[in-house]
């Protein structure tokens, strides 16, 4: 039999229902992973294992008595333990979102992303490391240390979510919660060799997700296949009345052939997307697996998405922005750090001052000048004006294909320390992944190879906006004819 | 040289929803609720949390500026405007810059000048911050205490165009104001509880120029005392320096209320950057044309229409009816009064409200609503005055009465016996006894002292305890006298 910890979410879920573990078992076997590896990677800032057994506990009597009452439906991941990112809230566990300005803030509310689940009957085992405000493409601008990548430890998982991607890499849960901007889910599932989400934005609630670019934030989901991510999503995603900027449109249920064919369906290849300082085992990895997808009935079209080079400094322009003003909160009066001074001015500074770090100073500034006066039609404005065009451009692209298929990162993961030293190598990193956000259209990933060096090689499907079933049974079916998404990290 | 002020206001009301503008706390009276325990993560600008628009609030802005004769926005966007203060939770304040909800209103103003319109630049919703109270220890100790009861209130900014010139004008446009929000029933107009405050933009120029002159803003006046000594001050002030031929600098000033002067906040050079941008968290507001047309049918009459229609279906001088339209509970007393006897004089029962009742209001410090005589009570009383079976004096105490115990006009007069004695037969022989009783004070009035005429009077009205009808009393004196002195002659 397989390990518990191997088990993926529909398979525990099945083992569960069929009585042969119990959530206790699964949780314990999480923890215990958790234990063994955390030494390795930290990929956790706070673990909650007595709320876990607890919840744990709950679910085995909950399904127990139901026995009794075989009419009535259980809920669907009754008893599944789950990681989420340390930037979702969780009512009475400490959210830090990766910074020492939180290190104590224990929120009396949770997210409704994290609430749908709860409701749904997971098991919260812990809050992953994030780049601090989910600043960054590697994790390593976490107050709390970095994550190592479970393919190998000497490298990052990618970021920001990469403490979630890395836990689900390395089996310490079958699934986590994570948070896109810019490319936060992708990439780090991308280098973990994961499968994410980053759902059309409005399609999550954004409500206990701490904001850091508000018109680009969306919470998505890990998970070690994409049939599993689809069912978490599935759970997460509807309209919030908390969230004014989701909408209400119907979530209908992702069906999944059985069968894999994709006849009839028009994949799209955008031709910005395949340039030079792209790692070539990755392209040759996207292009095969867009080989298979062709191999299944797919027809493959170029399509171009003319504003992708603009991506990046509209990204850095608006994410920025919006940062500098949601970053506002934190000045020491009412929650969190405070560092006292006789002055008031004083004390806000050097509560910011020793509150934040290097990475989240830098984008507060940014933003704070993009957004000055006198300079915000040149910056802010003209970015929006530009965000305008690249929705445009997959608007335009989406009339001729039905998704769009590229790689998720130039590279697979690189070196801690690699890109420390230079924020701008580092922003290059996410230069396939901000387009989607600043257009709002989901964006899936999943492996599809591995390099030299036998680290994973993600692909990322994009659709129109509310269209990610269309990504979910594209890619369930490559999953259904390879086996990248089944491979282990050697470190287990 | 002559210098004429030129005057705009910005004012800002909160709207007395039952909850706040973005959260579900409840909007509780700042002065009395104990602090900090109607805030909720939301209003505090807790991390992760997001606002949600309250549709009242809109309603309530939306009335309000189809009042004022605005152009109403369809589409409008909230804005965030950014500044860092203890008061201010999430460091900004959500409020609307670019896209108002409403323009180009106007709202008509009555001086002694006569009527004005004013012009309404802009309307919009915002949210309002929270209190500070800056302490200071016996000890020397200084810190401040923040309350977030009132963060997140709606509040509505209306803003006017450049349109007022004088002290007075400022007043009437103030007032006016206030009386509108008072009748839309959207803010209790308690001035002392904060929920409207004014900021003025004052300059002055010499008279007859059509250029604007360097403006200065006055913040954070609080009542209307405030706000007309602040600006007159300011009109001063600026007129003597232009005068002595200095420069008026653009700055923003604060009040001083002790030391009655304005004293500088901040100069151009420090005026805050609020870099505001659209507020990613919420859509644009869009309000549907039906909604909006169901609002303004459902608008009550509002009191420039409802002083009009009083000065011309009731007679009333401007000033009486301005004063009966002050208060939306007046003007439904007085209305139902009038109603209620068609055939009393409309003014006769506005003099009543204005005189009597507003006198015992200022004395007892009751409303109209409070009073114990209601407005039947009221006339019931007036036609017993009307009809002369009590005089003005009598009907005055028996008022005094109802509004003390509540008690019905007929039932005081009845058991105090206070109806008046208008029937002539019994004068005449009240008369002829009072004159036979005196007839030294007889001789000398037919000698020629007429003023005797008003003891006699006076003695009538004694004897029958002052309930005499006076002009019939008078009448009978008369007649009585004038007959002495035919005998006399003759």
């Amino acid at each position: 039999m397989t390990a518990l910890t191997d088990l993926t979410v529909h398979q525990a879920l099945e083992a569960l229902a069929q009585g042969q573990v119990s959530s206790l078992d699964l949780t314990r076997a999480c923890l215990a992973q958790i234990e063994r590896l955390e030494p390795v990677l930290h990929a956790f800032i706070t673990l909650t294992p007595e709320r876990a057994l607890a919840q744990a506990e709950a679910a085995d009597a909950r399904r127990a008595a139901a026995r009794h009452h075989p009419d009535e439906p259980l809920p669907p991941l009754l008893g599944l333990p789950i990681a989420v990112k340390d930037i979702l809230a969780l009512e009475g566990v400490r959210c830090t979102c990766g910074s020492r300005i939180l290190e104590t803030f224990v929120p009396p509310y949770t997210a409704t992303a994290v609430q749908r689940l709860l409701d749904a009957g997971v098991v919260v085992v812990g809050k992953t490391n994030t780049d601090e405000f989910a600043m960054g493409s590697s994790t390593e601008n976490s107050a709390y240390g970095p994550t190592r990548n479970p393919w190998d430890t000497e490298r990052v998982p990618g970021g920001s979510s990469g403490g979630s991607a890395a836990a689900v890499a390395a089996r310490m849960v079958p699934a986590a919660l994570g948070t896109d901007t810019g490319g936060s889910v992708r990439q780090p599932a991308s280098f973990c060799g994961v499968s994410g989400i980053k759902p059309t934005y409005g399609r999550v609630s954004r409500y206990g997700l701490v904001a850091y670019g508000s018109s680009l934030d969306t919470a998505g989901a890990f998970a070690r296949n994409v049939a599993d991510v689809a069912l978490l999503f599935h759970l997460m995603a509807g309209h919030d009345p908390l969230d004014s900027t989701t909408l209400d449109v119907p979530v209908p249920p992702i069906e999944l052939p059985a069968e894999p064919d994709l006849r009839g369906l028009r994949v799209g290849v955008p031709r910005e997307y395949f340039i030079g300082g792209l790692q070539p085992e990755v392209e040759q990895a996207v292009r095969q697996a867009i080989a298979v997808l062709e191999a299944l009935g797919a027809s493959v079209h170029e399509v171009s998405l003319p504003h992708t080079e603009y991506a990046l400094p509209v990204y850095y322009l608006i994410a920025p922005a919006e940062a500098s003003a949601n970053l506002a909160r934190y000045d020491g009066v009412r929650y969190g750090l405070r560092v006292e001074s006789d002055a008031l001015w004083e004390m806000f500074r050097r509560t910011r001052g020793q509150g934040f770090g290097a990475e989240v100073k830098r984008r507060i500034m940014l933003g704070t000048y993009a957004l000055s006066a006198g300079y915000y039609e040149a910056y802010y404005g003209q970015a929006q004006k530009v965000r305008t065009l690249i929705k445009r451009d997959f608007e335009v692209a989406f009339e001729q294909v039905d998704v769009i298929a590229a790689p998720v990162a130039p590279t697979t993961a690189f070196r801690l320390g690699e890109h420390t030293e230079d924020p701008l190598a580092m922003y290059l990193e996410d230069v396939f992944t901000l387009p989607t956000n600043l257009a709002g259209v989901p964006g899936l990933a999943f492996p599809v190879g591995l390099d030299g060096r036998g680290l994973p090689i993600g692909m990322q499907l994009m659709g129109p906006h509310f269209r990610e079933e269309v990504l979910f049974r594209v890619a369930h079916a490559y999953q259904q004819v390879t086996d990248w998404h089944l491979r282990k990290p050697p470190l287990l | 040289m002559e210098y004429e002020p030129v005057i705009g206001l910005e004012v800002h009301a909160e709207l007395q929803t039952r909850s706040k503008m973005f959260c579900a706390c409840p909007v509780v009276d700042a002065t009395q609720a104990e602090p900090n325990t109607a805030v909720c993560p939301v209003c505090a600008g807790m991390p992760g949390v997001l606002p949600v628009i309250n549709q009242r609030a809109v309603e309530y802005a939306l009335r309000v500026a189809l009042a004022l004769e605005c152009e109403i926005a369809t589409h409008s966007l909230f804005a965030r405007k950014n500044y860092f203060y203890p008061d201010l939770p999430k460091g900004y304040q959500i409020s609307q810059y670019e896209y108002p909800l409403a323009q180009h209103g106007r709202l008509p103003i009555f001086t002694s000048a006569g009527e004005r319109a004013v012009r309404i630049r802009r309307v919009h919703l915002e949210e309002d911050t929270g209190k500070l109270t800056h302490v200071t220890t016996p000890e020397g100790e200084t810190y401040s205490l923040v309350d977030l009861n009132r963060a997140g209130v709606p509040l509505l900014e209306i803003v006017s165009e450049p349109d007022l010139f004088s002290v007075e004008e400022v007043r009437a446009y103030a007032m006016a104001l206030r009386t509108l929000l008072r009748y839309l029933g959207v803010n209790s107009g308690d001035m002392e509880k904060g929920v409207i405050r004014f900021e003025a933009n004052v300059s002055v120029r010499p008279k007859g120029s059509s250029e604007l002159g360097t403006r200065v803003e006055i913040k954070n006046l609080n009542s209307f005392r405030a706000l007309e000594r602040a600006v007159a001050y300011e009109i001063e002030r600026q007129s003597r320096l232009l005068s002595q031929g200095q420069p008026i600098e653009q700055e923003t000033l604060g009040w001083d209320e002790a030391n009655a002067r304005t004293y500088s906040q901040r100069s151009k050079e420090e005026a805050h950057d609020y870099r505001y941008f659209p507020e990613p968290d919420l859509p644009p507001l869009v309000v549907e044309t039906a909604w909006i047309d169901e609002i303004r049918a459902g608008l009550p009459e509002l009191p420039h229409a409802r002083r009009q229609r009083f000065i011309q279906t009731y007679g009333l001088s401007p000033t009486d009816a301005s004063l009966l339209v002050g208060e939306r509970a007046v003007a439904e007393y007085y209305e139902t009064a009038v109603k209620a006897a068609p055939h009393l004089p409309p003014r006769m029962i506005a003099n009543w409200v204005l005189g009597e009742l507003f006198a015992w209001m200022n004395e007892s410090g009751e409303s109209i609503e409070q009073l114990k005589a209601g407005p039947e009570a009221l006339v019931e009383l007036l036609e017993y005055l009307q009809s002369g079976e009590i005089n003005q004096t009598t009907a005055k105490a028996v008022l005094l009465e109802m509004l003390q115990s509540g008690g019905r006009a007929a039932a005081i007069i009845n058991s105090r016996g206070l109806r008046q004695v208008s029937d002539a037969e019994a004068l005449r022989a009240l008369v002829a006894q009072v004159l036979a009783e005196n007839p030294a004070e007889v001789q000398s009035y037919l000698r020629g002292k007429e003023t005797l005429a008003h003891w006699f009077f006076g003695q009538v009205m004694r004897a029958v305890g002052g309930k005499a009808n006076p002009q019939v009393l008078r009448a009978e004196l008369e007649r009585q006298l004038a007959e002495l002195k035919a005998r006399q002659t003759s």
